[in-house]
């Protein structure tokens, strides 16, 4: 808590109307606090000829633990949920958007463009086109970045991007080849070349396909390749355990405190309203020792309870150019600035994204690290947390992999995941994106700071990171 | 060694003066004095012991520590020293903890072995093995008496009587391996060095447990294992797996390789008798073995295929990045197959659609096999693949570093790729030619960078027969040498590099021993006794197989090619059988007859009825002083060994070594006899002069024994292998 009010003192100097804002709290404040209070004015990172785009407001349903209350919902039940709350607390007219991208990971093959479906649902004009993205865990990131990128270019104003995730039901097939004489029995013409073909039909063909949680490229899966990354960075059980309880003990402290503003309610059908995030559960580090290692048996170090879970939710954000959300009348949130995405070894490296990514868009944006007042993470395993915090401290990976003169750094923890994180509050795949970005920018809001960091990695051996500069109160 | 201690001792292997471990007289001494060490501290409870090579934990026993010895009791002394070192380490009070990264081999695994517990990366190089019976040996140390314990005899005999490799996950499976360790990328250092840290910080916690009995060392039991060890407990169950061992290694052998044999023996006097009697059949048999001439020959090759992959000509200025290869047949598609996984941009053309599309799709399928064997993933699979180009025409030719041509043997065309790809490649480009017989000076004479023409043998199948023969012509620069030996050693060739002329080497060799089995046909010898004459003297293949694998065709070819250039001495059979044969569509496998009938989905082969003919038309009547087996044998044999020798004479070798290699691993001649030159030595040039002499009198100047063997059988202390 204290940093958190060290923050909001630090927007004193920042901004005349926010120190108005905030006055109450910062009278509150000790006095030892009031000594460290920066000075440094910061500069905008507007730059002539690059249209400021600024996110307008982000929601996102609860992020629920699959399996549990949205069971028996289909995909674009979810995004549709979260269009809706966008459309609720924006108020933006349902024909004044001009595009909308959804990001999504494992597709329902019913709704294989499910963004253009939950539109419709959400009630949207018919008019507006809509597709999917897919990019593992950031693939609401390249949503959004697909929308800022539409924006940039001048073909649209104002863009809808969101992302959803749906683990409680996934697309289970029958084997390839119990496929292969389905799909010729369609085709079979006589009875007898139907008997035939059925006849065929062997026990074996009937053992169904589930949809593969390993990496295509090396068929190891992301749980296993996180323990190595962790072993290979020599973090230890305890370091990866203690992280895991700081997430879900500062995602409840948010919970409680109100924080996490962009979660809207939502009406299950057939079921009650949920409003909150139903998979924070702060533990003792002793019962956090007690479980055994889920991937490499049995001498691992990543668990259940330092992963994050499987999740359902699905999230939104409002994209709009400067002008347009001030011509409507918006009080805009943030600027969308720079971002990179990166990408390296899918197989010893799969998880170290935020490492390549950070000192790129640091770099592009012509900021350092100290620069940075909201860092927000996505905490796919403690361990690629602690991973790439000791990658980005290591001068020998900066020079040996990376081929940078120098390491970039780490993240001040004081600034990091501070409303907890992938790990407490679930990750929706398709979804966690947006609520990076959203949460950045709610952070920036009520920290005071200036610039915030997203950084994310995905399967395939994939990053992403963006800086997002506050909007002037 | 390097030792830590703490409550567990970490013992750290690393041999200073060479790149892998082995098990040395010194490694012995100062083993024992480690191990002492670790017993008399009260503070350890247990050890662990590692290397710090990365991919090697020991390679084995040094052959040379063996050759050293003068007599077998020596050896078996030898033998018997491991043996009491390594049921020390047995008998440890405090455990030691074997944790394997890289090969452990031979010694290296009867050391693992000895140790309570292993622990083993998932490491490509970690392999586990016992190859003692590759070199003529057995494992000397304890191992034919502490494997069938540990893995059952089943899996003890296999391993120990193929010598082969043994990946980690499926040595776990065996129970050869107790704990996997998966090895890890980078991280805060190399990932090698990682790996072996955190190996041994896994090796630590097993030994820790190990010590503190939360890890126990006897494993339950599986139903299936506690079905097996009570069927072994019947003496009838064992008795037949021995016999079963035995006719199966007297049926591929044909009992001209004592090792296998004494295995059993050891395994059997092991498990009957107990270990006493064991481990002195051990050590005894090892001895024996260690001086016998097969075990000497077969250690010859290994340092042979040692030194003939390395590239005496140096580094090559200008790395091949970018190989194109002329013709998708069989020998063109197969180089690209060897080419393409190295990383190396593989152009392949053909001159036709279809040849291109056969082509590429035996590459694909060598690729795809080895997924299903699941050596490599579907994914490595395709982006290899995606290092080769097929094409019709010469796009991107100009970016080639090194084109091999693979095309018709006919001097003609030959000459015609050669000025088309002159015409579109770069100066430096060099220019490989895949022949088999024609002379590349020939080739080479239309060439306007001749500096830049070379020969390059490759064998079919070649992605299987790991020679290459290079040819030199006297104007390919020594730059060109360099390249072309640096391509064949990313190939994963074993390589000779031998002077121009017909037939090089290796035909120039098979060639005479072809036309006398051609002959031994015509005096009436049935294709299927030839074969087993010539198996039992130790080739793999038999002569008339050999002759249908090479193509009938091919032989006939080679057969008048050399013939007109070596005149008489190249004689023998008539060259009108393979011509007549070749007339008749029989050309070999290729063709579905030759010698043979082959019947695809067929193993069974039933030799040609129609070949009766053709060979009754061309017979000729046997000289009965000379056809005893013994004699048809000899006769075939000496012919080549005088060609091999008469290459060394000529300067076509540059040496004895490369001669054998080339022998070996090209033709087939008896690893047991260790190649021609070894097999001179061996056994004894003047008894073979001898021989020849007889064969002589009755066929002429084809068994003339040529001048350096003459020398050699005068001198007996003249050997060609010191």
């Amino acid at each position: 808590m204290a940093s958190m009010l060290l923050n909001s003192m630090r927007s004193c100097s920042v901004s005349h109307s926010w120190a108005m804002r905030f006055g109450a709290r910062s009278l509150s404040a000790t006095a030892p606090l009031q000594a460290q209070v920066q000075t440094k004015s910061k500069k905008t990172l507007a730059r002539p000829g690059v249209k400021n785009i600024v996110l307008v407001e982000g929601v996102r349903t609860p992020f629920l633990l699959s399996g549990t209350t949205y069971v028996d919902l289909m995909p674009h039940d979810l995004a549709r949920a979260a269009l809706q709350g966008l459309l609720n607390r924006t108020g933006v007219p349902k024909d004044a958007v001009d595009y909308i991208i959804y990001g999504t990971v494992i597709q329902e093959v019913k709704t294989s463009n499910v963004a253009r479906e939950a539109a419709m649902g959400a009630g949207f004009s018919d008019k507006i086109p809509a597709h999917t993205v897919t990019m593992a865990c950031i693939s609401s990131n390249q949503a959004m970045t697909s929308a800022v990128g539409l924006i940039a270019a001048g073909q649209c104003d104002a863009v809808v991007a969101g992302g959803v995730e749906f683990m409680s039901d996934v697309p289970i097939r029958h084997s390839r080849k119990m496929r292969k004489t389905m799909l010729s029995l369609n085709k079979a013409k006589t009875l007898g070349q139907k008997l035939s073909l059925i006849g065929s039909i062997r026990m074996a063909h009937l053992s169904p396909e589930l949809p593969a949680v390993a990496e295509f490229s090396t068929a190891e899966t992301m749980g296993h390749s996180a323990d190595r990354l962790a072993a290979a960075f020599g973090v230890s059980r305890v370091e990866q355990d203690e992280f895991a309880v700081r997430s879900h003990s500062l995602a409840k402290k948010a919970q409680e405190s109100g924080l996490l503003e962009d979660v809207i309610s939502f009406k299950v059908p057939g079921r009650d309203i949920v409003s909150k995030d139903n998979g924070i559960r702060p533990s003792s580090m002793e019962q956090m020792a007690k479980l055994k290692p889920a991937f490499i048996k049995p001498h691992g170090t990543v668990t259940a309870a330092n992963s994050s879970f499987l999740t359902d939710g699905a999230s939104a954000v409002l994209i709009m150019s400067e002008e347009k959300a001030l011509a409507m009348g918006y009080k805009p949130k943030a600027y969308l600035r720079d971002f990179v995405y990166v990408s390296q070894d899918p197989k010893d490296q799969l998880l170290l994204g935020p490492t390549y990514s950070t000192p790129k868009v640091l770099e592009r944006a012509g900021l350092s690290m100290s620069d940075i007042d909201v860092f927000e993470f996505h905490e796919a395993f403690a361990g690629q947390i602690m991973a790439n915090l000791k990658a980005m401290d290591s001068d020998w990976f900066a020079q040996t992999y990376m081929g940078r003169k120098s390491k970039v750094g780490t993240p001040s923890m004081d600034k990091f995941n501070l409303w907890g994180g992938s790990l407490s509050l679930g990750h929706p795949f398709g979804a966690t994106g947006c609520r990076l970005v959203t949460t950045v920018a709610h952070r920036l809001k009520k920290e005071g700071g200036q610039y915030g960091l997203v950084a994310a990695c995905a399967a395939g051996g994939q990053g992403h990171a963006m800086v997002i500069e506050a909007y002037p109160q | 060694f390097a030792i830590v201690k703490g409550d567990v001792a970490v013992i750290r292997m690393n041999d200073p003066n060479s790149k892998v471990n082995t098990l040395s007289v010194q490694m012995q001494k100062e083993m024992i004095e480690v191990m002492g060490e670790v017993w008399a501290d009260n503070a350890v409870n247990s050890a662990v012991l590692i290397s710090s090579k990365p991919g090697c934990f020991i390679a084995g026993a040094d052959i040379n520590m063996i050759q050293a010895c003068k007599d077998a009791e020596e050896v078996a002394k030898l033998s018997q020293e491991g043996q009491k070192m390594f049921e020390q380490v047995e008998k440890s009070p405090k455990p030691i903890v074997a944790a394997i990264n890289g090969s452990c081999l031979g010694g290296g695994l009867e050391f693992a072995i000895a140790c309570q517990y292993r622990v083993a990366t998932k490491s490509k190089k970690t392999v586990l093995g016992t190859p003692e019976v590759m070199l003529g040996l057995l494992p000397g140390a304890g191992g034919t008496q502490r494997l069938p314990k540990m893995v059952g005899l089943p899996s003890a005999f296999d391993m120990m009587l193929t010598g082969r490799n043994i990946r980690a996950d499926k040595a776990k499976k065996m129970g050869l391996v107790d704990h996997l360790v998966d090895p890890l990328g980078p991280g805060l250092k190399s990932p090698e060095e990682r790996t072996i840290d955190y190996l041994e910080e896994i090796a630590i916690e097993c030994a820790r447990g190990i010590a503190n009995k939360k890890i126990p060392l006897r494993k339950e039991k599986g139903r299936m294992q506690k079905i097996q060890d009570y069927i072994m407990s019947f003496e009838l169950v064992r008795n037949q797996i021995y016999k079963t061992v035995h006719g199966k290694v007297m049926k591929q052998s044909k009992g001209l390789y004592p090792a296998p044999l004494k295995i059993i023996e050891c395994v059997k006097t092991g498990v009957e008798q107990g270990p006493t009697a064991g481990y002195l059949a051990e050590s005894q048999n090892f001895g024996q073995l260690a001086k016998t001439t097969e075990s000497a020959a077969l250690i010859g090759l290994y340092h042979g295929q040692v030194a003939c992959k390395k590239n005496r000509f140096g580094t090559p200025e200008k790395e091949v990045k970018t190989l194109a290869i002329l013709g998708a047949g069989l020998m063109g598609a197969g180089i690209a197959q060897v080419t393409v996984d190295k990383g190396v941009h593989t152009i392949l053309k053909d001159t036709a659609l279809a040849g291109l599309a056969r082509g590429e799709q035996q590459v694909y399928k060598g690729l795809n096999d080895k997924t299903k064997k699941k050596s490599i993933t579907s994914f490595q699979r395709d982006s290899i693949l995606s290092n080769l180009t097929g094409q019709l025409d010469y796009k991107g030719f100009e970016k080639a570093d090194m084109v091999i041509e693979a095309v018709f043997e006919d001097i003609n065309i030959k000459h015609a790729v050669l000025k088309e790809v002159e015409a579109v490649v770069s100066p430096q480009c060099i220019f490989a030619t895949n022949t088999s017989a024609l002379p590349i000076k020939e080739i080479a004479a239309v060439s306007k960078r001749p500096e830049k023409v070379i020969g390059m043998h490759y064998f079919s199948p070649v992605d299987k027969m790991q020679l290459l023969e290079i040819i030199t012509t006297d104007k390919t620069s020594k730059d060109t040498t360099a390249s072309a030996v640096a391509v064949g050693l990313k190939q994963g060739k074993v390589i000779i590099v031998v002077g121009d002329g017909p037939g090089f080497y290796t035909t120039r060799c098979l060639a005479p021993m072809l036309a006398e089995a051609v002959r031994v046909l015509q005096e009436g010898v049935d294709p299927k006794k030839l074969d087993a004459l010539t198996t039992n003297f130790g080739f793999p293949v038999g002569a008339a197989t050999l002759a249908d694998e090479v193509g009938i065709d091919v032989a006939a070819h080679v057969a008048e090619d050399l013939g007109k250039a070596f005149g008489s001495r190249f004689g023998g059979g008539n060259v009108d059988v393979l011509k007549t044969m070749v007339d008749l569509g029989f050309k070999g496998r290729k063709s579905g007859k030759g010698c043979y009938v082959y019947q695809p989905g067929s193993k069974v082969k039933e030799v040609n009825p129609e070949i009766g003919d053709i060979l009754e038309k061309f017979k000729m009547a046997a000289n009965p002083a000379v056809s005893s087996d013994s004699d048809v044998q000899y006769r075939l044999v000496s012919r080549f060994v005088n060609e091999a020798v008469l290459c060394l004479q000529e300067g076509i070798l540059n040496n004895p070594l490369e001669g054998d290699i080339g022998a070996v691993f090209g033709l087939g001649f008896p690893p047991s006899h260790g190649g021609p030159f070894r097999f001179v030595d061996s056994f004894g040039a003047d008894k073979l002069v001898e021989k020849m002499r007889r064969f002589e009198a009755v066929y002429g100047n084809q068994f003339t024994p040529c001048q350096l063997l003459l020398d050699h059988a005068k001198n007996s202390s003249k050997k060609f292998h010191k």
